[in-house]
């Protein structure tokens, strides 16, 4: 794809924070938010002595997120130390790997607009976070807490496959979709625990070498992300255009005045001085093991979305929508399993409960904790709605009623007298009472204005109090203003 | 001198077990013969007295109690102070680290107390073990027993001059490119650096990851397959300890060395050396003839390049284990306005002129660039070395072989130029980089009365075959027994 | 001559030391020196030689995920040579 003769290329490299529970090296609690260092132990403060231990669970987590992106996992693969100073990084290097990562040579298949592409992976590796550093009230000081020193990070980084800000969007969601339907992340890039840097140069078009790079950082969020992709596009091609020339650098991300801007020059690039990581023996994993998690791995987003259709009949919309999130997808198969039918299931899903969920800030989890209702009350409201006894405005009408309580909707309604009116008699008698109240509108509809039969209905429906079925009074409507 | 101090590490803790003595008797025997001899000496840097006194009366309650506090029941013992030790200062004998006192144990001081041990006190030492004499200390100045204007070698020098002072019954020190054995041979104390992946490494302030070992340092044979004993294992919190059971070192020490092979290698007697180091070895090797084992010349064709191979290799993660020296969460800080001085200031104030150089040059061997042609082409002539180990001693059951050149030198002698003072480690230099365990036992005196030691090199966690010789040899001489003037 | 005083500027940065003029002339000599004499290992022929990142012959040592480490007191902040609180102190980061 290529716009005034200018074609961009772009690599995504996400860091992912896993969801074990101790951290990658040592014993400490990998969860967030405690009181600043006190989940820190001598091994993640980097003292005098200390020594790392691999967490399995971490190597597991890996070889999932390998075998979810069709990489090859290394039967060997080793530590290394990156080598630099910095005071959220006790040690001086932190543990990474860098010649021999644990995978390789995966890819991604996204949707962009509707049309598949391939994204190629190039590497998944383990290593350790740092710790954090935040300005002290009076700005003359950083402060520096090592709760977040050690917390396992899979770093993945994605081959410069990209041609436009929508690809990357794609390739960014359906990571993180992945992420979250294998349980190793929460996916969430407003906390940190997804990160994304991106790499971004541009060249002529059919040019088969690439232009000069540029290192985007200091995004935090989607929209950022595709914000500043589109900003150094922009940049670079109109300087490409110009002939000015372009250099090879990291530009961070300002979401105030929405631009890039180039970081301080360093004296001296930082050269990482990688070298074996000699505390870690090289980690062995056995065919045994990767088939073990293979064999344990869920139905990934893109099946489950093909799933959807066949077996639902959805829409490939609607089942895009409702597999993104995989706790999302088993709130819509609960709720079809206690009886709702699926498109109207999917329907209720996506518009109202999502947009509560959206609105709440109730998807920060890696697994929704809270559902405004329960799949099963859903589904019962959803048939409810189907079989005419509720009309949809009372239902919605009910979300907040039903929260919290475990109450079945049926009975809700039949203890409120919710119940829709479809007693043909007594809405003739609310029909010819609005007709006789609004003579005009009735002339109006006579006269071929087809939508003051909305207002019509409208008035019914507020004479009974929403408790009308909308459907036999717009039928009931129609009969008798045909008449006369 | 109290007959206690004397006492070996077996006699010691048998004595407290059938109570003829009490742990609190050896200690506060152990601290006299401290202040008495220190102020010549300056083995310690810290001296644990009121510790020591609370662990030995803890020691005495539980076997008063009628329960067995271990197999050092009740001993003094001192640790070289580049291992950590929980509530001790712990400083590495560096400025940077003058002040830091550990909140947890190293595991072989923790495995030293769950055998009874009672730590008197923190052993000098070179400066982040990098040196071969303990001049590079910067807290103090540790002198040879035997001779007060000579070092006691390096880099465990106070470790090996307490124990042949009678401060202590044994101790610990560290061994990265002899620093155990050297300064052994100096004092005509036993030395012992066991297999890479032996002991564990937990808690030793890091000099060099792939080549550090902790060795325990005692007056005989015996008393160092004890405390060997009490250390060796694996440790969870060490992922390059091995896995492997731990042998009974006891049990191998009175087998003899009928029919055993012993290889001479041919590149460790060279010209430059002593002559009386060098015939104090060629008699001890007649010696074991004698006892009955057999010796055939050998040879470690790649011995030449050791020493630039060690120096790649151990500097180049030095500088990497180094960079925690920040003083940002503990250690010697600098105050400054600006985070890139402090850094700069604090360890250029903290570090002295060895590490410094140590440091500048393993950065410039793994450095954009160099980092080929120095660190993985060390790595790669470490595998040479490795190789001629293992064909020598595919038809030899141990190696025979000085320690040292020469005995202790004087201070000051080898301080001008490095690459003299790197150069002396050629002997044992080679025995870390295979990853293999080490000996080294009094074989004589020279004509001034300094100590020789005799080393024996042997198979991948084959400790029990080099206790054996040790101890067979030691059975026929008398060397060890032998003791500094008071 | 292998290194230069440039050389050493380099590094020491990246090592971070800060060195007197005096200290900087002295170590560009005594590394040249050393390195010097180490050069005689390029001249070793090490083709299909693995390097040896480690003696062991087993591999990485997997421990369960489980948190054995209680929160810490003040054990992490005796040391420090400033701190505000719970935090270290260090002097202000610029980015």
């Amino acid at each position: 794809m290529t716009t005034n003769g200018i074609e961009t290329v772009i690599g995504l490299e996400v860091h992912a924070e896993l969801l074990t529970h101790a951290k990658i090296f040592c014993s400490c609690s990998a969860a967030f938010g405690g009181p600043p260092n006190t989940d820190v132990c001598p091994v993640c403060l980097g003292m005098p002595g200390v020594l790392p231990v691999l967490n399995r669970r971490v190597v597991e987590f890996a070889i999932r997120a390998g075998l979810a992106t069709h990489c090859t996992i290394a039967p060997v693969s080793r530590f290394a130390r990156k080598n630099y100073f910095y005071p959220d990084l006790p040690k001086g290097y932190q543990i990474s790997m860098y010649e021999a990562p644990i995978c390789t040579a995966g890819w991604l298949d996204v949707l962009v607009d509707g049309e598949p592409k391939r994204i190629g992976l190039t590497r998944i590796h383990m290593e350790e976070d740092t710790g954090k550093n935040i300005h002290d009230a009076h700005g003359d000081a950083s402060l520096v807490d090592f709760n977040r020193s050690c917390v396992p990070l899979l770093e993945i980084v994605s081959e410069p496959d990209m041609r436009t800000v929508a690809e990357a969007g794609a390739y960014l969601r359906t990571l993180r979709s992945i992420l979250q339907y294998l349980e190793i992340c929460d996916g969430n890039m407003e906390e940190g625990s997804f990160r994304c840097d991106a790499n971004v140069s541009v060249r002529p078009a059919g040019a088969t070498t690439f232009g000069t790079k540029v290192e985007v950082k200091n995004m935090n969020s989607f929209r950022a992300v595709e914000k500043a992709i589109a900003y150094e596009i922009a940049r670079q091609s109109d300087a490409l255009q110009h002939g000015e020339r372009l250099v090879q650098e990291t530009r961070l991300w300002d979401a105030d005045r929405e631009e890039t801007r180039s970081m301080r020059k360093k004296e001296y690039a930082d050269d990482y001085r990688y070298f074996p990581e000699p505390d870690l023996l090289p980690l062995v994993i056995e065919q045994k093991w990767v088939d073990e998690v293979r064999a344990s791995l869920p139905e990934l987003p893109a099946a489950r979305r093909e799933r959807f259709v066949r077996e639902h009949g959805l829409s490939a919309y609607d089942a895009d929508v409702l597999t993104q999130r995989k706790d999302v997808a088993d709130y819509f198969e609960a709720g079809v399993a206690a009886g709702a039918p699926a498109k109207e299931m999917a329907n209720w899903v996506t518009t109202e409960i999502l947009r509560l969920v959206r609105d709440e800030k109730l998807d920060r989890a890696l697994v929704i904790q809270e559902w405004p209702i329960t799949a099963a009350q859903l589904a019962r409201l959803v048939t409810l709605v189907q079989q005419g006894t509720i009309n949809r405005n009372t239902a919605k009408a009910l979300l907040p009623k039903l929260r919290g309580t475990g109450r079945d909707p049926a009975e809700l309604v039949q203890a409120e007298g919710l119940a829709q009116v479809s007693d043909r008699g007594a809405l003739e008698q609310a029909v010819a009472d609005v007709i006789a109240k609004h003579p005009a509108q009735v002339e109006q509809f006579r006269g071929g204005k087809e939508q003051v039969l909305g207002f019509l209905v409208g008035q019914v429906m507020k004479a009974s109090r929403g408790k009308a079925n909308p459907q036999l009074v717009q039928e009931l409507l129609r009969a008798q203003l045909a008449k006369a | 001198m109290s007959a206690l101090t004397d006492l070996s590490v077996r006699e010691a803790a048998a004595r407290v077990r059938r109570r003829d003595v009490s742990s609190v008797e050896l200690t506060r025997a152990a601290l006299a013969r401290i202040a008495a001899v220190e102020p010549a000496l300056g083995a310690f840097l810290t001296v644990a007295g009121a510790e020591a006194l609370a662990a030995a009366g803890a020691i005495d309650r539980r076997v008063a109690a009628g329960e067995d506090p271990g197999p050092l029941a009740g001993v003094p013992v001192g640790i070289k102070d580049i291992i950590c030790t929980n509530g001790i200062r712990t400083t590495a004998a560096s400025r940077i680290l003058q002040k830091f006192v550990p909140p947890y144990d190293a595991t072989v001081t923790a495995r030293l107390k769950d055998a009874g041990a009672v730590v008197v006190g923190k052993l000098n030492c070179d400066e982040f073990a990098m040196g071969s004499s303990t001049e590079n200390s910067a807290l103090g100045t540790t002198r040879n027993p035997w001779d007060p204007d000579r070092v006691p070698g390096g880099s465990s020098g106070g470790s090996a001059a307490a124990v042949a002072a009678r401060e202590c019954h044994a101790s610990l020190g560290t061994d990265t490119g002899g620093s155990v054995r050297l300064p052994a041979a100096f004092c005509g104390v036993v030395g012992l650096k066991p297999t890479y992946g032996r002991v564990s490494r937990y808690g030793v302030i890091a000099y060099a990851s792939s080549l550090d070992q902790v060795g325990p340092i005692a007056r005989d044979v015996a008393d160092t397959a004890l405390v060997l004993q009490a250390i060796a294992g694996n440790d969870p919190r060490d992922s390059t300890s091995s896995p492997r059971p731990v042998p009974s070192y006891a049990a191998a020490l009175d087998r003899g060395v009928r029919g055993l092979r012993l290889g001479l290698p041919r590149e460790y007697f060279v010209e430059g050396m002593q002559p009386e180091v060098e015939a104090a070895v060629r008699g001890a090797v007649q010696q074991l003839e004698r006892l009955g084992a057999t010796v055939q010349p050998v040879s470690l064709p790649h011995t030449e390049y050791a020493i630039a191979t060690y120096y790649l290799i151990a500097t180049a993660e030095a500088s990497s284990n180094l960079a925690r020296y920040d003083g940002i969460r503990y250690g010697l800080r600098v105050s400054e306005p600006s985070l890139r001085a402090m850094y700069q200031r604090s360890r250029a104030a903290g570090f002295g002129t060895e590490v410094k150089r140590r440091i500048m040059l393993g950065t410039y061997a793994l450095s954009a660039g160099y980092y080929d042609a120095y660190y993985l082409k060390a790595q790669q002539v470490r595998t040479l070395i490795r190789r001629d180990f293992e064909q020598a001693l595919g038809t030899c059951d141990a190696l025979v072989a000085p320690v040292a050149p020469t005995t202790a030198f004087r201070f000051g002698e080898k301080t001008a130029d490095p690459l003299t003072m790197y150069l002396f480690d050629i002997f044992t230099i080679s025995v870390n980089l295979a990853g293999l365990p080490g000996l080294s036992v009094p074989c004589g005196f020279d004509q001034t009365g300094l100590p020789i030691g005799l080393q024996l090199i042997g198979r991948s966690f084959d400790e029990e075959t080099l206790l054996r010789v040790g101890a067979a040899y030691e059975a026929a001489t008398d060397w060890h027994a032998k003791r500094p003037p008071a | 001559m292998a290194l230069t005083r440039d050389d050493v500027r380099r590094v020491a940065i990246l090592a971070r030391l800060e060195l007197e003029p005096a200290e900087e002339e002295r170590l560009t000599v005594d590394l040249d020196h050393i390195l010097e004499a180490f050069a005689r290992l390029a001249a070793l022929d090490t083709k299909d030689v693995p390097p040896t990142a480690h003696v062991e012959d087993f591999g990485a040592l997997l421990r369960a995920d489980e948190v054995k480490n209680p929160p810490a007191g003040d054990e992490p902040l005796l040391n420090a040579p400033a701190r505000d609180g719970r935090f270290f102190r260090v002097p202000k980061i610029i980015e």
